[in-house]
Order: C-alpha cells, then structure tokens, then sequence
C-alpha cells in the first residue's frame, strides 16, 4: 500500500517553546489502514495528531523541521481549507469541539457540509444517515451545550464524519463514554476504514487498540520507538520497557510467561485467552 | 467527619427531564464509593445533589446534620468537594498555584495553612512541578489532576471525582490509586463516578450501579459484575479478568489480576485440570 502521509525526520517546538516537542519523528501511514499512536501522557501524541492533520504549520507556528509528505505533495502546498475536507479531525474533548454556533445537535453536525458549500438538500440526506449511523436522533432537536459528555462525544464524531474525509483524526472518541458505547464507537470507526478512510487514532484503552489496529506508533518523550504491525510492536522489548499499558490479556499472558507457562503465541484480544496457552487445559 | 444521607430522593430538571428518581443512599463518614452506570443514567446528578449544585425535587440530602436545601451551595461545598467531569469548566486562573489556592484562600485559613495545604495538595496530584504554568498548556488528564488538587486543598470530609479516570494514562491512574491511599488515610469520603471497570474492581470495595435514573445496586464487586441480570439492566461490561475468566470457563468470582494469574498458574504448570 502506498502511504498517504509520510514523515521525515520530522522535528517541532511550539512558539516561546525552547523544548523540542518531537524530535526526529519518521513515519508511514499507509492509505486504508488503521493505525493507533500510543504513548503516555505527555509524549507527543496531540501535537503529533497537530501535524498529520496539517494544523502544525498552517494555524501553530513555532519550529518546525524536516518533510510532510500528504498524498504526495508537501503539507505547507495545501490551503488550510483543502485539508479540513481531506482530513477530519474529532477533538479529544468533545466540549471544545462544539461550535457554539448552533441550537440544535441537527445543525451541528449539518455545519461542516454548510460550509464545504453542499446543496441543501444532499446536507439533509448526509446528515440523518450519519445521526442514525451514530445512534444520535433522539438528540436532534437538543441544544449542544445541554448534552452529557458522552452524547456531545457523539455529537462530535457525527459532525466530521458526515463530512466524508479521506483521512480521520481522532484524539481519544471514548473517554467520556461508557464501556459499551465505547464499543459502538470503535464499531462506527471500523466501519469508516471498510469504507476505504484512513483512521489515526489515538487512545488509552488498549484492549481496544489491539482489537482495532493495523499497527502501532509508540511515541514517548516526543520520539517514535517503533513502529508496526500491533503484534509485533505488543511483543516487543521496547513496548515493554515504554512503561504504557498493555491489552488485560497481554498482561496476564506476560505474567503467567514470567513464571514459567509457555505460550504458543502472545494474545492481544480477550477470545485469545482460550488458546494461546501450549499446555491443553483440559476444555476440548 | 461527615455522613452523608440521601433518603428518597428525585430530581427533575427545570424543562421536565427527570434525571434521578428515588434515591436512598446512606455512605459513612471516610468510606470509598464508585458510581458506575451508562451515561444519562443519572450518575452526574445524583453526585450534583451531594454538594447543593443541585436541590432535590422531592426527598431530602442530608450532610451530617445540614439539610442541603436550608444551605447555601458554598455553605455546603465546606464540607462536600465536587471535582467537575470536564476541568475546563472549572479552571479560571492562569496559573496552577493559583487555581489550587484560590480554594483554600476563600475557605479564610491562614496564610501559613493555605500555604502548606495547596502545597500538599499539587505534590498529592503529582502537579508541582507544574505550579507556574498556565493549566491551559497542559494534558487534559493533567488539567484534571489540577482540579483535583484545587477541591482537595479545600479540606472538604467529602470528595466527590467525576470521571478522574478519563483519559488518565498507567502513570495518571497509579497516581490516582496513591491519592485514594492518601485520602482514605485522613478519613476522607470518596465518591467516584467511573467508566473504568478495571479500576473500579481495583480500587472499591462497595460500587453503586446506576441505570434509567434508579439505583439498581450497591454493592461488592463480586455480586455485581457476576450477576447477569444488574450487567443487563445496566449495560455494563465486566471487567477484563471476568471476561477472560468467563471465556475460559473458571468458577465465578475471579475479578482481580492476581487470582486470575494464580489459578491459571496451577491448571498450567501443575497438572492440568483443576
């Protein structure tokens, strides 16, 4: 697969900043695929998120070095206009996310295509499939600011992708949203990939991420560790040394492999618990 | 050392949404309580009545011996310190020692204990280093941890978390798994509204389960995340250990790492089938 962003020795400072917030940052997002920035807080993941979505340089200034590459062409060649309908960015908090300029939850989502000039009634259309697709219609007629953190999460989500980017950016869609809303919004996500986007996201919740994920960037002090296949990178001594949380499942197989169990593979998701053990248990 | 007693209470918000119906919940002076439950089941709310944020429609909300409804919300926040779910709501200062001595300022304690306290209260939040810094240049999940410093330094009996856990990296929840030490220590009442199941199972000993406004259970971790009928109601998912557990057929009852571990340890290495 072709990359659709590539970074070369990419290297940031926000202005009045004297500290480097990425240092030499190298990577390839294939186009189509999955793929999760993970690293602990602090690390570089917002600002990372700020450059692959073309805000670094086009709204923050400060330094910046080295080359981004979208779909080709250098992302300082691209109108901030252009990016935000090839990238879709969902904010990590949804309250920011909210424009503020909208009475009602139907409106908001209906904002971003008023602006990308789509005739009136196509914006109709995009925008009941897309309230269905996020499971919002009962909130259509609600103010924005009047929702629970966790409907305006959705809210947020709707918003972009009823705007069809090729590229989507999210920044953690699912802390303010219970386990199984949770879930229903990784569903939507994935559903965005099979339809051929692009997904860079980024989140804490790791059995999530190794559920969902192509591969995985680990970013710590502002430096990709590795990059890969999410297995590949799970296994690796450097994932282990990065101190971030692994999958539940990871955990205890790791443990259980510290004290002596063999294991024929490391699991990265819950229903691998049955069989990744060498020793048969007993349960055909 | 303040006992907090809901008895019967309901709440319905000026538009006619009723948000939380007949809650009775009696928690003890110093003890740990998680609130757990989809969102709109009424878990914000619920903690809203606690501090006077919001006043019952009906049933009454005791704070030892103050009937909320006859006190002022600042009287009440004195004793009942509510952490806002999303801290940019409650940050207004531009910088973090600031913003977590305003409190203790307002609350009249001396110069001398305002000093010492908004001092403990950025080294318990892990947030000192920060103290000259504009709140909004930081992580969200650190901002959080500011407001949590900014409501502790209050001194309050009572502190209520509305989803601390949001967003919060392995190094942010083991900073929150020492503060709970901590506050339990000084006798502290602490009420946590959480998504987080492991945590939860972590770090508490009694979780109240909140589904479609009501009360559906409180409760040890153990009666609730293995009664499929509460997990129905509420749609919760159990914790990771009890999914595993589950998929590999164990015995119920299996909810922390170490069990877990231990278990398969003796199937595995010691002889097969227990």
């Amino acid at each position: 697969m072709t990359p659709i962003i590539q970074l070369d020795n990419v290297s940031y400072s926000y202005p009045v900043s004297e500290d480097w917030i990425l240092k030499n940052v190298s990577l390839d997002i294939k186009k189509g695929s999955f793929v999760s920035i993970v690293g602990n807080n602090g690390s570089g993941k917002t600002t990372l998120c700020n450059i692959l979505r073309g805000f670094i340089p086009h709204f923050h200034k400060g330094d910046l070095e080295g080359a981004i590459k979208l779909d080709g062409t250098d992302m300082s060649e691209y109108q901030l206009g252009q990016l935000g309908e090839k990238i879709g960015f969902v904010f990590q908090n949804p309250f920011t996310q909210i424009s503020g300029v909208k009475d009602t939850v139907f409106e908001e989502v209906a904002y971003g295509l008023e602006n990308l000039g789509v005739p009136v009634e196509d914006i109709y259309e995009r925008v009941e499939e897309v309230l269905s697709l996020v499971k919002i219609q009962n909130l259509r007629e609600k103010n924005p600011f009047e929702l629970s953190g966790g409907q305006r999460q959705r809210v947020a989500l709707a918003s972009i992708i009823v705007m069809d980017p090729d590229i989507l950016v999210i920044d953690e869609p699912s802390s303010q949203l219970d386990p199984i809303g949770t879930e229903h919004v990784f569903e939507i996500i994935r559903l965005m990939k099979e339809r051929g986007k692009t997904i860079i996201l980024v989140e804490h919740k790791m059995d999530l991420v190794a559920e969902y994920s192509d591969e995985l960037i680990v970013l710590d002090k502002g430096e990709v560790l590795i990059q890969g296949p999410t297995r590949d990178v799970l296994a690796s001594d450097v994932f282990n040394k990065a101190q971030i949380q692994y999958p539940h499942v990871t955990e205890i197989a790791l443990e259980l492999q510290k004290q002596g169990v063999p294991l024929n593979f490391l699991p990265i998701r819950d229903s691998e618990i049955t069989t990744c053990f060498e020793n048969d248990r007993g349960n055909k | 050392m303040t006992h907090l007693q809901l008895k019967d209470v309901s709440f319905t918000y000026p538009d006619g949404t009723s948000a939380v119906e007949h809650l009775s919940l009696d928690v003890p002076s110093g003890q740990r309580v998680a609130i757990i439950g989809q969102n709109g089941a009424g878990k914000t709310t619920a903690v809203k009545l606690m501090n006077g944020l919001l006043r019952p429609t009906s049933g009454d909300v005791l704070v030892g011996d103050w009937d909320t409804k006859t006190k002022t919300t600042a009287q009440i926040s004195r004793k009942v310190g509510y952490v806002f779910q999303n801290p940019d709501d409650q940050i207004f200062h531009n910088e973090v020692m600031s913003e977590v001595r305003f409190g203790p300022k307002n609350m009249g304690f001396d110069e001398e204990k305002t000093e010492e306290i908004t001092n403990w209260a950025m080294d318990l939040c892990g947030v000192s280093e920060y103290a000259d810094e504009n709140p909004y240049n930081m992580p969200y999940s650190t901002r959080k941890f500011v407001t949590i410093a900014s409501v502790i330094a209050m001194d309050p009996d009572i502190i209520i978390l509305d989803e601390p856990t949001a967003g919060q990296d392995k190094i942010g929840l083991a900073l929150l798994s020492t503060l709970l030490s901590e506050l339990e220590k000084l006798g502290k009442t602490v009420i946590t509204i959480t998504h987080d199941m492991e945590f939860v199972t972590e770090h508490f000993e009694r979780i109240i389960v909140m589904a479609n406004r009501r009360v559906i259970a409180d409760d040890k971790a153990a009666n609730i995340f293995y009664q499929h009928d509460i997990l129905e109601e509420s749609m919760l998912k159990p914790p990771a250990v009890a999914r595993m557990a589950s998929l590999l057929g164990l015995p119920n009852g299996i909810l922390h790492k170490e069990e877990l571990v231990d278990y398969l340890k003796q199937q595995l290495l010691l002889g097969g089938n227990v």
